[in-house]
């Protein structure tokens, strides 16, 4: 506190209100935390059930190579885990590059204007559209085809792939263009001025220092997309085995653990449990270094 | 106006004074704009994609014979019977209401409190660790919070509540309510945080300077000056709290019942729509279509309250400069 306190004694009341009130703040912002360090003790322990560090991490290893079965002691998440592999390969190779050129659109070829602030109010709507909402949208367009039959996909894994896809699309747009936003105009002009072509003004100087905002973005989305559950329960993802091709029938890490999670068999709990764990070593992992790249690189942009 | 003044000889156009441009880079040049403006497009198209999906869908549910539009929205009763099915989307909002307003009461406060905290007390070392915390707690999967309602708050619900009395069921809308509205912490925390800060120092300062508390500052210059934003954020996360669908099909199960106890199952409108995928409804049935009629109205719901959050964000906003 400065010294200028000394001199400043308003009534006991209000001395008092504004600790409590300090006080009440800071613990809501340890619910969160608080809230992170039950949610994993807990998932531990319904994994682990008392058993050591090294048999957790056996158990892992086993649901992880096991595929999915009646019996809880045999079941696994091999299919799961390669689905979302799959998934995850699939979406970054859709959404990113569509999202990313979205953006560039967006912020340096449209000219500002009504028709850009009606994109931009649809991007802003279609992130917050429920995500089970795109999964009518994968059943009724990629799964069903529209009723064609030509064009139906059947639950195939390119349907749950595209789906995904479309559902991150405006995750990525946004986290894009505000990197795009963050990259000086002088750098633009500079490039400008020395001859270069507008695409080659993007490609080589304003995108290279958006890069890491983009990558924040990119990798954000793609938790997103791993962790999704509902939509791929409307596109059909049931499989039991691995996939081996884009039209085969799949299914995903999260969806397994609902399966898992909705069985009566409380045996089945610790294998949810264990899927869990896998799910979130996963995502956290991705969201902790997505965090990291925007700390360490997106600070003096920014400022 | 007068036409800028070029010294070159008008002869030539300006386009061959400049010889640096090779014929790749004037494909690539005339090719990437098209391309850039096709990947703008996918997001109009997805919009109108899922408009024109559940708006034919739907119309095709209501000109079924078993069907009414009367009785789908005031109907309070979903029935599976064969001969005259029962379509009530009533008890489907009135569960989508229970976890909107009962997660509101948990998240909102705390959320706010918790913005609070991050822009106006907390040390700048802490907050660089709060921030990214509550960021990793925003990235766990719905899925998650479900497990964890049927795992560890239900439980401990039973355990407080059955020796007063109360019967708790295994699938209830408190538990449900609880897990999603600490989901949506994160959220209200961190966009009412952006407009906390985003107000000037300026106004601290002189309120500061009238000798006002911490305390006054906060809740009497800076919370109305970040009024609007504040108020666009509740509502985002009323709008996800509607829209939030594992969490709920877990915790409070697929019971569609408006009732006021809220240690009973009840079903939301998302809950609706995965039983009616994953149950035995055949394609093209009455009760097969019923979840786009369903899907329609959620999707009506959560755009009535993401556009009203951008109006309330744009039309109160205190502008400073």
């Amino acid at each position: 506190m400065s010294p200028s306190d000394a001199h400043f004694s308003p009534k006991a009341s209000r001395r008092i209100l504004g600790p409590v009130f300090g006080v009440a703040c800071f613990l809501a912002t340890m619910t969160g935390v608080v809230f992170l360090s039950i949610l994993l003790g807990a998932v531990l322990r319904a994994a682990s059930q008392g058993a050591t560090l090294a048999e957790t991490f056996d158990l892992l290893g086993r649901l992880a190579r096991s595929t999915r079965s009646r019996d809880p002691d045999l079941a696994g998440f091999k299919a799961g885990i390669a689905g979302s592999l799959w998934l995850l390969g699939l979406v970054f190779a859709l959404a990113i590059p569509v999202g990313v050129g979205a953006a560039v659109f967006l912020e340096e070829y449209m000219p500002p204007g009504r028709l850009r602030r009606v994109i931009q109010m649809n991007i802003a709507n279609l992130a917050a559209v429920p995500s089970i909402v795109y999964g009518i949208l994968g059943l009724a367009v990629f799964v069903r085809g529209l009723g064609s039959s030509r064009l139906a996909m059947g639950s195939a894994l390119i349907a749950g792939g595209l789906t995904l896809a479309l559902l991150v699309l405006p995750v990525v747009v946004i986290a894009t263009q505000e990197a795009l936003r963050t990259v000086p105009s002088s750098l633009r002009q500079a490039a400008m001025a020395l001859g270069a072509t507008k695409w080659q003004v993007i490609r080589d100087h304003v995108f290279p220092s958006a890069l890491p905002g983009v990558l924040t973005g990119a990798i954000l989305s793609l938790s997103r997309a791993i962790g999704e559950t509902a939509p791929l329960l409307m596109v059909g993802a049931a499989a039991t085995k691995v996939p081996t091709g884009l039209k085969d029938r799949f299914t995903a890490l999260p969806v397994e653990i609902y399966k898992y999670a909705s069985e009566a068999n409380p045996k089945f709990q610790v294998v949810a449990a264990g899927g869990i764990l896998l799910l979130l070593a996963l995502l956290l992992t991705m969201n902790a270094t997505a965090i990291i790249i925007r700390n360490r690189y997106g600070r003096s942009a920014r400022g | 106006m007068s036409a800028p003044t070029v010294d070159a000889d008008p002869a030539v156009l300006p386009e061959t004074l400049w010889a640096g441009r090779s014929r790749m880079l004037m494909i690539q040049e005339t090719l990437i704009g098209p391309f850039l403006f096709f990947c703008a497009l996918v997001t109009v198209v997805t919009t109108a994609g899922i408009v024109l999906v559940l708006g034919t869908e739907a119309f095709r549910f209501f000109q079924m014979p078993e069907v009414s539009a009367v009785d789908f929205f005031f109907g309070t009763k979903i029935e599976d019977d064969p001969v005259s099915p029962r379509f009530g989307l009533l008890p489907l909002l009135w569960g989508t209401f229970v976890i909107a307003f009962g997660s509101s009461i948990v998240a909102l406060p705390i959320g706010l409190l918790s913005a609070i905290y991050l822009s106006e007390y907390a040390p700048r070392r802490l907050r660089s660790v709060l921030k990214p915390a509550l960021e990793l707690l925003a990235g766990v999967p719905t899925i998650v919070y479900g497990y964890l309602a049927l795992l560890l708050v239900t439980p401990v619900l039973k355990r407080l509540l059955e020796p007063l009395g109360l019967r708790v069921e295994t699938f209830n809308s408190l538990s449900a309510c609880l897990v999603v509205g600490v989901m949506v912490i994160p959220m209200v925390s961190s966009l009412s945080e952006d407009v906390l800060s985003a107000v000037p120092r300026g106004l601290r300062e002189a309120a500061y300077g009238l000798g006002a508390t911490k305390f006054e500052v906060s809740t009497r210059i800076v919370l109305p000056a970040a009024l609007s934003g504040v108020t666009a954020s509740f509502i985002l996360a009323i709008s996800r709290a509607v829209g939030e669908t594992m969490a709920v099909v877990l915790a409070a199960g697929i019971r569609p019942q408006i009732t006021l106890n809220p240690l009973t199952s009840i079903e939301t409108m998302t809950a609706y729509i995965v039983a009616v995928t994953n149950g035995d409804a055949s394609e093209g049935s009455a009760k097969y279509q019923s979840l786009f009629a369903v899907g329609l109205s959620l999707f009506a719901i959560t755009l009535v309250l993401n556009i009203l959050s951008g109006l309330v964000l744009r039309r109160y906003r205190e502008v400073y400069n």
